[in-house]
């Protein structure tokens, strides 16, 4: 019983009494390979000490050697969740320097796989968060649905998990309109499928004695950490990039912005349901878009865009130009440019040094997780042991993006 | 005089609010595709975050991103960048201060915690020192890792690998082995965009 620690003589109190335990790299819950180091004072946490980087592969080292085209594949190792969303940031940031913008079909296109790389991650995340505290059926309901959006990542990049989907100045290929039809159809049944998973967990008696008034966050301390996503949403503050700095055509489409109250894990989780419903719809819109806007997904005769295989067979310069952009590439810049979008897990920024040369001078990837981890300290204080894996799994860290 | 005003951008205004109420800290101001960046002096850093931070017009409550980049053709070769970000304000703003290997930086973790582990990235990417930071030790690269990676002169490949090795039955590190060389491939086409010289067309200007 935690109660007799305090009828101990003094003698044995005086000194302090906390022992330091390792939770990881190899812990399930640790959602990746992650090393806590742990200071317990019995089982209330006193310290907590991330130590980071087992999955440190050196990308920004690595993009500063590799054409523009060639760097964008390590976007999809980052958040390996929702990897689409990852290029599309580096595509932003490289448009926005070239003056270039997609044309509005691939627009759309890049909308619609944000928003199912949204679900995606989502899904991961709620219902591995479930499991960390308990619940062992939301991930298998939930990753029967992310089951079938890997199919659509596969049928429209050929690839289920890194896509290297979109590209600078659009996406790499059209959809076929079946896709687009059965993207639709699975955008009717989806919601029945959340509503399976909130009748799991929302009501829950243990899922909410293990999340609510956990690792509360005040809308002050998400700005002095520097947090973004559901993290500010969960909190109270409306804040997301598709509404306050929109990109793409988010500007056109109706959603709403989903936000907590109390801070805690608890709202953490409902915004996150929430914003899945808002996600589903916006799938919807596009779809509907998609059927009424026919056109290119490249900009025509564009430096950045290869010609079409057809053209290529008949004209000297498709070919010229088709060799050149798959060795060479295209030349950057010179400049400097910050592009961010709202990836699932907050806000994925690129800060992009281009010095007009055909590869990158410098990237450095802004990951979402990373600030959310590093104030794992300050969240975990004066918290049960047990308390720290909730904590771990509301934050919504992929270590892909966090060791880069 | 029937010359007209043009009105200032937001950017420009924010430019010339900070610049009038902080002129002493900022070097340079550049408005480049519709962003803000401010050249500031290295040791103005602190009052001018805490300006930026507080002044009612700013509001840069959120410290996006912390960096640092590279020129090792400057005596100073080191940039450190801040990405700031104004939720209330709806507002970007980035900062630029400069400093080489031997001078340290002034940490800010004191005005945004979330520099923290910014910071250490950046000693650790670099090697650029951070003067009151309160733990400075490395955060990305391996337990006694050498070095700095993100340097220019930093190869690629590093310089130690690892395996194990079953004969010590543990994890060994050795000098890095490349059965071919890395290629790093020369795009600088002579006929465009090219400054210096070749060898040999010194005397074609003759």
């Amino acid at each position: 019983m935690a109660d007799d620690a305090t009828n101990l003589p003094t003698a044995l109190n005086e000194e302090k009494r906390t022992f330091t335990i390792n939770f990881g790299p190899q812990h399930p819950a640790a959602h990746g390979v992650l090393r806590l180091v742990l200071e317990l004072d019995g089982e209330v946490v006193e310290r907590v000490d991330p130590h980071i980087g087992l999955l440190h592969r050196g990308t920004e080292k690595l993009i500063e050697y590799k054409t523009y085209l060639q760097a964008l594949p390590y976007f999809d190792r980052l958040d390996y969740v929702a990897p689409m969303n990852q290029e599309h940031a580096f595509c932003l940031a490289i448009e926005k320097m070239l003056g270039i913008e997609a044309p509005r079909r691939a627009s759309i296109i890049r909308v619609l796989y944000s928003e199912i790389g949204r679900i995606l991650s989502h899904l991961l995340n709620v219902t591995t968060q479930a499991m960390d505290v308990g619940a062992l059926t939301p991930p298998l309901w939930g990753f029967e649905e992310r089951e079938s959006l890997m199919i659509f990542y596969e049928r429209a990049s050929g690839s289920r998990l890194h896509a290297n989907y979109f590209r600078p100045g659009g996406v790499h290929q059209d959809l076929p309109p079946q896709l687009v039809a059965d993207i639709a159809k699975w955008a009717e049944k989806f919601p029945k499928a959340l509503d399976d998973i909130e009748s799991l967990l929302t009501g829950n008696r243990i899922f909410k004695q293990r999340n609510v008034d956990i690792g509360v966050v005040t809308a002050e301390d998400a700005y002095a950490w520097g947090f973004s996503g559901v993290m500010v949403r969960g909190s109270g503050l409306a804040w997301d990039l598709r509404r306050a700095q929109p990109y793409e055509i988010y500007n056109e489409l109706k959603f709403r912005i989903p936000v907590g109250k109390n801070g805690d894990c608890y709202d953490r989780y409902l915004c996150r349901m929430d914003e899945m419903r808002e996600s589903n719809e916006i799938i919807k819109q596009c779809c509907a878009l998609l059927a009424t806007t026919p056109g290119p997904v490249m900009p025509e005769r564009s430096k950045v865009a290869p010609p079409r295989r057809a053209e290529m067979k008949n004209s000297m310069e498709a070919l010229i130009h088709h060799f050149k952009l798959y060795t060479e590439g295209f030349h950057v810049g010179p400049g400097e440019v910050y592009a961010a979008v709202e990836a699932p897990k907050g806000e994925f920024g690129v800060y992009l040094v281009a010095d007009g040369t055909n590869r990158p001078y410098r990237v450095k990837i802004k990951a979402p997780g990373f600030p959310h981890l590093q104030a794992m300290d300050y969240l975990c204080k004066g918290h049960m042991l047990a308390d720290v894996s909730a904590i771990l799994g509301s934050l919504d860290i992929v270590f892909g993006e966090i060791d880069r | 005089m029937t010359e007209t005003v043009k009105p200032l951008t937001p950017l420009e205004e924010l430019a010339m609010h900070v610049t009038g109420a902080m002129g002493g800290a900022v070097e340079n101001t550049v408005i480049a595709f519709g962003e803000l960046t401010l050249e500031v002096k290295a040791d103005q850093i602190i009052p001018l975050l805490i300006f930026l931070r507080d002044d009612p017009r700013c509001l840069f409550t959120t410290l996006v991103d912390l960096c640092g980049v590279d020129y090792p053709e400057r005596p100073q070769r080191f940039d450190v960048v801040y990405h700031l970000l104004s939720m209330r304000r709806n507002k970007r703003v980035r900062l630029k201060i400069r400093t080489d290997e031997a001078t340290p930086v002034k940490s800010v973790v004191s005005i945004y915690p979330a520099a923290d582990w910014f910071e250490r990235e950046a000693f650790d990417m670099y090697g650029i020192q951070f003067a009151g930071h309160p733990d400075l030790r490395r955060l990305l690269t391996d337990y006694g890792f050498q070095g700095f990676p993100l340097r220019k002169e930093f190869p690629l490949t590093g310089h130690v690998e690892v395996r194990y090795d079953p004969e010590q039955q543990r994890v060994v590190y050795e000098p890095v082995k490349l059965p071919q060389a890395y290629r790093n491939f020369d795009f600088l086409s002579p006929w465009e965009g090219m400054n210096e010289i070749l060898p040999g067309d010194e005397k074609a200007k003759g």
